[in-house]
């Protein structure tokens, strides 16, 4: 089909185009990534749905406003490169953004053709127009602007911290992003597992901001090993950036919660992504030896997929997601759900964890739920949980993953105390400009907002980047 | 990549490490901790800042040669280096002039006692220590200790060396032959920082201990390190490493630790086979 002279009665009758994926019974024993990503010819044929809308409804419901009808239209016309061009204008992680973003709740969504048919997969184009162009050897650094003079301090190098330092640089700041874990990349690396997100995709756009002049320190511990005040007075930075992330993990409060056995997400993951400790005894750190065991995922979001599908590819017999609410209520990506389905794990819904029990030894052997039924909607507008009376049960697992969300880390308050917190302990800024109560300081991503998803976090860390330029440069901004 | 500047054994297993790190020499203070991974295949263990120099730009750190990574940082000599460093860690040690303080160290414990005794001292605190060890061999540090205290006392379980018995039984007699101790400060192995918290309870002598629990990060994210104090959930890493030895939930603390016995054993069996090797 030319792209020419394609009538829309024909782009219509074109069937959104599947995502090639490894076979699930083969990817639930590795960890290679699941999806394998669109061909030429699939994603030519799968931009060519898109019916290039006037006022653009995709658009807006882009956190980023990526200019997504232009770019469907590079790739529709062939010109892959300049798809991955056109992209890069808006957003500065393709690669990772098209392979991690809920599409389904954003751009696609907004999608005219969902009124009658399915939507584009954008996200599968964006990820396809970088992969092009990173396979093809084909990325090119963009032009770096006059050098100002002014230094900007970035702490965390997370997907807030790495947009931000990457549009500081571009606008000819000095920038150093400092990073407590000895590996960069932030959640990127330690929450999301390399079968969702290839940890070599990350490294090479941070490879790309090095090259763009980028300083990266890592074994630094913002509020530890360095004050927000002493990067400002000491070190002479001109503006600070905090991304540092969320922080401690939330646990139930549920009698046995200590048992031997006992994880937080955080900490599963963490062992497993960034200590890569499904390689010991060759990596030095170990886990929980899940084979032939009974996993449990306590939790409904993408961080409870991913500890759950990482517990099966460790071996677990049994998978299990248990969750208090009902599928629909799950707030996990549906693409995530679906992967996670067809991989063998087991959902146990509307069923809520009372205890966990253990042996002599302190050894986790089950959880005591009880079973739960939809009742009246509450406050969020979801249907209630309601206990059913006497359904009490011990479900026997050998390993329980509480993965329920995160608070704040307490270490930048309690060593800046003249920035504003909330009473969860997150910074407060200006949505605008990203700018905290303290002068010259501004912070984005989960710290300002408690967990959100990565795009949020990179719309912050661009957001606050134009207003630092603004305010370094004494630009006047009209609002 | 931090440089090691000297590395000497101080007794059998144990070694004092001085590592360039110029960023956590300037901030640490008394108490706080770094996790360190000796190469990119290593884990990230916690160890106590036993000294620093901020002039220099060193840190030093007591190491015994407990499982795989601690031995193998123990192979390391001057002119080696360290792949990760990252740190002061923790909560740095509380001190004010309590009056007399008494600070216990047990074993490799002493070095981490150490800085702590120091601080005290500087506070003003008519200071106390006791070391205890295996036997005479084992003794690590007395020197410096002996500077730093008003009185210090050496014990050693076999009687090779100084008092013939436990710490806690020369803390117990320094109560009954009527010393008023204001504050006590136990570290070393957990049966003994158990111990101690009995021999203070009934006295109602403030006493801090500090714990050791696994930690992964070390910075705050994972939770691993979690410990019951005062029947409420603590993270080690950033609420500690010292707590209150009357509201630590010792037994939670020793079987939890017990978490990864038979991968430890694995890791170190591999180690020793490989050293034997070369």
């Amino acid at each position: 089909m030319c792209p020419q002279h394609i009538t829309t009665k024909e782009r219509f009758a074109i069937p959104r185009q599947g995502m090639p994926a490894q076979n699930p019974e083969v990817r639930n024993k590795n960890f290679k990534e699941v999806n394998l990503g669109y061909t030429p010819e699939l994603a030519q044929k799968e931009a060519l749905r898109c019916i290039q809308c006037k006022d653009p409804a995709c658009i807006k419901g882009c956190p980023v406003n990526i200019k997504i009808d232009q770019f469907i239209k590079y790739i529709a016309d062939g010109d892959f490169l300049g798809a991955a061009r056109k992209i890069k204008e808006d957003n500065v992680l393709p690669a990772i953004c098209g392979r991690v973003c809920p599409q389904e709740d954003q751009c696609e969504k907004a999608c005219i053709l969902t009124k009658k048919y399915t939507s584009v997969a954008i996200g599968n184009l964006e990820r396809f127009a970088a992969d092009y162009e990173r396979e093809t050897g084909n990325v090119e650094l963009p032009a770096v602007k006059a050098q100002t003079g002014k230094k900007v301090a970035v702490i965390g190098s997370g997907p807030a911290g790495l947009s931000c330092a990457n549009d500081l640089i571009q606008l000819g700041h000095s920038v150093t992003v400092f990073e407590a874990l000895h590996e960069l990349g932030g959640v990127l690396v330690y929450g999301i597992p390399e079968f969702r997100l290839p940890k070599e995709i990350v490294k090479q756009e941070i490879e790309g901001l090095k090259q763009l002049g980028v300083k990266f320190i890592t074994n630094v511990l913002a509020g530890r090993s360095v004050t927000v005040d002493e990067l400002l007075k000491e070190e002479d930075f001109d503006a600070v950036f905090i991304g540092v992330g969320a922080g401690l993990p939330w646990f139930m409060g549920i009698p046995g919660e200590n048992l031997l056995g006992v994880y937080s997400a955080n900490e599963f993951l963490t062992r497993v992504n960034l200590m890569k400790s499904y390689q010991f005894p060759n990596n030095d750190t170990p886990v929980f030896n899940c084979k032939g065991k009974s996993v449990a995922v306590f939790g409904g979001g993408n961080t409870a997929m991913d500890a759950v599908r990482t517990a099966k590819r460790l071996g677990a017999e049994h998978a299990y997601i248990v969750y208090r609410r009902s599928e629909a209520e799950m707030p996990a990506r549906l693409e995530e759900v679906h992967h996670a389905r067809e991989e063998g794990i087991e959902f146990l819904m509307l069923m809520n964890p009372l205890e966990f029990v253990g042996n002599e030894q302190q050894w986790l052997t089950g959880a005591k739920c009880l079973k739960m039924e939809l009742g009246e909607p509450d406050e969020s507008g979801r249907r209630r949980p309601v206990p059913i009376k006497d359904s009490e049960f011990i479900l026997p697992i050998d390993m329980a993953v509480i993965s329920i969300g995160n608070g704040s880390n307490p270490l930048i308050k309690q060593s800046t105390p003249d920035i504003e917190v909330s009473k969860r302990d997150t910074i407060v800024v200006d949505l605008n400009t990203m700018a905290t109560s303290k002068e010259n300081v501004y912070a984005g991503g989960d710290i300002v907002t408690g967990g959100a998803t990565v795009i949020l976090a990179m719309g912050a860390g661009r957001t606050a980047a134009k207003a630092i330029h603004e305010k370094l440069m004494g630009i006047e901004t009209h609002e | 990549m931090h440089k090691i500047v000297s590395a000497i054994f101080l007794a059998e297993n144990i070694k004092k490490i001085e590592i360039e790190a110029p960023r956590i020499a300037k901030k640490r203070k008394a108490g706080q901790f770094i996790m360190l991974r000796v190469d990119q295949t290593g884990e990230r263990i916690p160890l106590t800042i036993a000294d620093a120099d901020p002039e220099k730009g060193t840190i030093t750190i007591i190491v015994q040669g407990m499982g795989k990574s601690t031995k193998e940082l123990n192979t390391k000599a001057a002119g080696d280096t360290i792949s990760d460093i990252v740190g002061p860690l923790g909560a740095p040690s509380h001190i004010e002039n309590f009056g007399t303080a008494v600070s216990i160290g047990g074993g490799v414990g002493t070095a981490i006692a150490y800085p702590t005794a120091v601080a005290l001292k500087e506070a003003g605190n008519y200071v106390i220590t006791i070391n205890g060890a295996r036997s005479k061999d084992l003794v690590i540090l007395e020197k410096e200790m002996k500077a730093v205290s008003d009185e210090a006392y050496i014990t050693t379980d076999d009687g090779s060396y100084g008092f013939h018995g436990f710490v806690t039984q020369k803390l117990q007699e320094l109560i009954d032959s009527g010393t008023k101790i204001d504050f006590v400060l136990a570290i070393g192995p957990i049966p003994m920082m158990r111990a101690i918290a009995e021999v203070t309870r009934p006295y109602n002598i403030k006493t801090m201990v500090s714990l050791n629990p696994i930690m992964v990060d070390g910075t705050g994210m994972c939770g691993g390190c979690r410990v019951t104090v005062n029947n409420e959930t603590k993270f080690a890493c950033v609420d500690g490493p010292e707590f209150d030895a009357h509201q630590v939930d010792f037994k939670n603390l020793t079987d939890r630790n017990k978490l990864y016995l038979p991968e430890e054993k694995q890791s170190a069996e591999a180690f020793a086979h490989k050293c034997n090797l070369q």
